[in-house]
């Protein structure tokens, strides 16, 4: 009997084991790609895509009903298109990635596209703004979650009109993310009646700005506006207050990072920026995203483009839920993403896999942090941008 | 061109001259008593700039608040150690390669800055950011019109022009300085006249890598920014300045630097064309002086070296 017993209960116990430990071995692994600047001058916003997308992997593989189980392949692209055009390969070229989340840096998304589409690799963009990127090729395999600068300077130039300024010099970097910017912030302006005086291509690593500026100087601007990324946007500020000029500074998605205002210091104050998608903190599930990013304790912030991040890791384990881990099949799906609800609003791609519905938020620093507009006191009149 | 906006060109151009010539000091040293040329000499300007920005840290967290002596201590503590980085980059790279090819010291020169400016990067904190360097200077200004004069930039010039001053009286005028031109002119000789060759050429090393960290001070007063990168083209610039001066001549060095910065200047303010092509100008400039004068703008009519 006792014997019968124990015999029983041992059977039992490998049954619950069994029961238990399925989901565990029962999962195959899925392996997706996170591609963005770990290191060097943009690598802030990198880690904070990263860490944002490794959040949507491990919530993803807390959820008892995900079909696989997902790893998170973590590449440095260095914001250099070679070393990008390296790594994509890298991942487009390993098997057992199915898709990635790639980069912020413009020049390198658009340096990849050519290597995604040749490995036949889903690719979700989370942070580069270039229009080109989706919009300059047929390959069905870019997608892109965020807006693009198109959308970013129309609002920038309605929204500095708005407050009265009517005459911009330009400074861009001759990137193509630069030069990008540079063009359609002039259209909008220029369509609603505003004025540019000087436009300047300057180099991305340059040091000194004092002959443009000084040149810049004699047409008196009301606002000059930056096309480019922090670390000279920061030089440009600073070297601004050197030669007394008292306009109005005005950037671009590529200087809304902490670092811009650690470079600077006070002299960050009252500087105007735009950026496609709108604040963590106002996005339909950002708290939601703040509140879980907080429980990791990751060592750095997840920057203004780690809700991006997270939801372009989000969609692509959807998708490969759905339709399995299969390049092909995930590509077909993501054609089909429509009014589809993430942590960064409704994603809806159009025939080129750009996101369609994308909000555009303006910035400003006050007290030494990124402050969206609305909630300034820019805005209630009781501070005042230079010149107003 | 108004008068206003004429000053402020200069100004600027005076500026950057200045930098650029302390620099360039650095490389006719070290090509004047060893024949080399001492690749890592812009990554010491970036070094030499961390450096007084780790010293300015440390001691306002300190609670040291008086700019004065922190000017003082972020000085001392950029040349100071540059000169011993200095020093030892000679002693351990440059020294034992006397007899090798340059070649050979140019590369392990340029290995060296490149690793240098990876550790900045790398270990100083947040160090692949551009650093805000504190403004240790007074902020008083004077507008005239178009010209905004800054009294810190007129201090910066003053000094740079005391430290070049300083330089030429150290070399012509003192029993090292003799003994510097004596090792530059001839070896054997200057042993034989009891001259401790390795001590002269090391003193040598340390005193351009000092010079090299006031460059890099006086780069981050004037920009208050400072980032990991920046010695890699200031040392070509600094190279180019000593080439186009004449290498090895002192004068010629800092003619070079405000030639190349005057280049700058016009490229970017003068020149039809985008601004973006104002190295691709002041390069192409300096590769037509080099056709033209292969012995650099002085160097041929001061036959002494160094």
């Amino acid at each position: 009997m006792s014997q019968r017993i124990r015999a029983a209960s041992r059977l039992a116990v490998l049954a619950a084991a069994w029961v238990l430990a399925a989901p565990a071995w029962a999962k195959d692994l899925v392996k997706i790609a996170y591609v963005g600047p770990l290191t060097g001058g943009n690598s802030a916003i990198g880690l904070g895509g990263r860490n944002s997308a490794d959040l949507a992997v491990k919530l993803r593989n807390a959820d008892p009903k995900a079909r696989y189980r997902y790893e998170l392949v973590v590449l440095d692209d260095e914001c250099k298109p070679d070393t990008g055009v390296q790594v994509a390969t890298k991942a487009a070229a390993d098997k057992a990635v199915v898709a990635g989340v790639t980069h912020y840096c413009s020049v390198v998304a658009m340096a990849t596209t050519e290597t995604y589409h040749r490995f036949g690799f889903p690719a979700v963009v989370w942070g580069a703004v270039l229009p080109d990127i989706t919009y300059g090729h047929d390959f069905k395999e870019i997608h892109r979650v965020n807006g693009t600068m198109i959308n970013q300077n129309e609002t920038a130039a309605k929204f500095m009109l708005a407050q009265g300024y009517r005459k911009w010099a330009i400074i861009h970097d001759t990137t193509d993310y630069g030069k990008g910017h540079n063009k359609y912030f002039s259209q909008y302006v220029k369509a609603g009646g505003g004025q540019i005086a000087a436009t300047f291509g300057v180099t991305a690593d340059q040091q000194d700005f004092t002959a443009e500026l000084t040149q810049i100087k004699v047409h008196n601007p009301e606002v000059i506006y930056f096309g480019g990324l922090t670390p000279i946007g920061v030089r440009i500020r600073a070297q601004m207050d050197k030669l007394g000029i008292a306009a109005q500074f005005e950037g671009t998605s590529g200087i809304v990072s902490d670092d811009f205002i650690r470079g600077l210091g006070p002299l960050a104050e009252g500087v105007v920026a735009f950026r496609e998608g709108a604040d963590a903190e106002k996005l339909p599930g950002g708290r939601f995203f703040l509140q879980k990013y907080a429980e990791q304790k990751y060592a750095q912030g997840p920057e203004a483009y780690g809700p991006f991040a997270f939801a372009a890791a989000s969609l692509l384990m959807d998708v490969v839920e759905k339709v399995g881990p299969d390049r092909r099949k995930v590509n077909a799906e993501l054609g089909k993403v429509k009014d589809r609800d993430s942590i960064i609003g409704k994603i809806t791609f159009d025939d080129h896999g750009q996101n369609t519905v994308a909000a555009i938020s303006k910035y400003v620093v006050q007290d030494g942090k990124w402050v969206p507009w609305e909630d300034s006191e820019y805005a209630t009149g009781k501070r005042k941008l230079k010149g107003r | 061109m108004d008068l206003g906006l004429l000053a402020q060109y200069l100004m600027n151009g005076a500026m950057l001259g200045m930098m650029y010539a302390l620099v360039a000091l650095g490389f006719t040293l070290f090509f004047g008593v060893l024949d080399v040329i001492q690749f890592a000499h812009g990554d010491v300007v970036t070094a030499g700039a961390f450096g007084g920005l780790a010293a300015w840290a440390v001691l306002t967290h300190l609670g040291v608040g008086s700019p004065l002596l922190l000017l003082a201590a972020v000085v001392l503590a950029a040349g100071l150690s540059m000169a011993a980085l200095g020093a030892l980059l000679g002693r351990t790279l440059v020294l034992p390669l006397k007899s090798a090819p340059s070649l050979n010291v140019l590369l392990v020169t340029l290995m060296a800055g490149t690793a240098l400016r990876e550790c900045i990067r790398l270990f100083y904190p947040n160090g692949s950011q551009p650093q805000r360097f504190p403004p240790l200077l007074t902020t008083a200004a004077w507008t005239l019109g178009d010209f905004t004069l800054r009294l810190d930039n007129l201090l910066m010039l003053a000094t740079g022009a005391l430290l070049v001053a300083g330089t030429h009286l150290l070399v012509n005028h003192t029993r090292l300085g003799l003994a510097i031109r004596a090792v530059a002119q001839d070896e054997e000789t200057a042993r034989t006249m009891g001259i401790d060759f390795d001590r002269v050429v090391l003193l040598t090393f340390a005193l351009g890598s000092a010079l090299a960290a006031f460059a890099g001070v006086m780069n981050g007063l004037y920009y208050n920014e400072v980032n990991f990168g920046s010695g890699l083209l200031l040392g070509v610039i600094g190279f180019s300045a000593a080439v186009i001066g004449g290498l090895g001549n002192l004068y010629g060095a800092i003619v070079g630097g405000f030639v190349f910065a005057a280049l700058q200047t016009i490229g970017a303010a003068a020149l039809p064309f985008a601004s973006a092509y104002k190295d691709v100008f002041a390069f192409g400039v300096v590769i037509l002086l080099m056709a033209v004068r292969p012995t650099g703008l002085i160097g041929e009519q001061v036959s002494e070296r160094v």
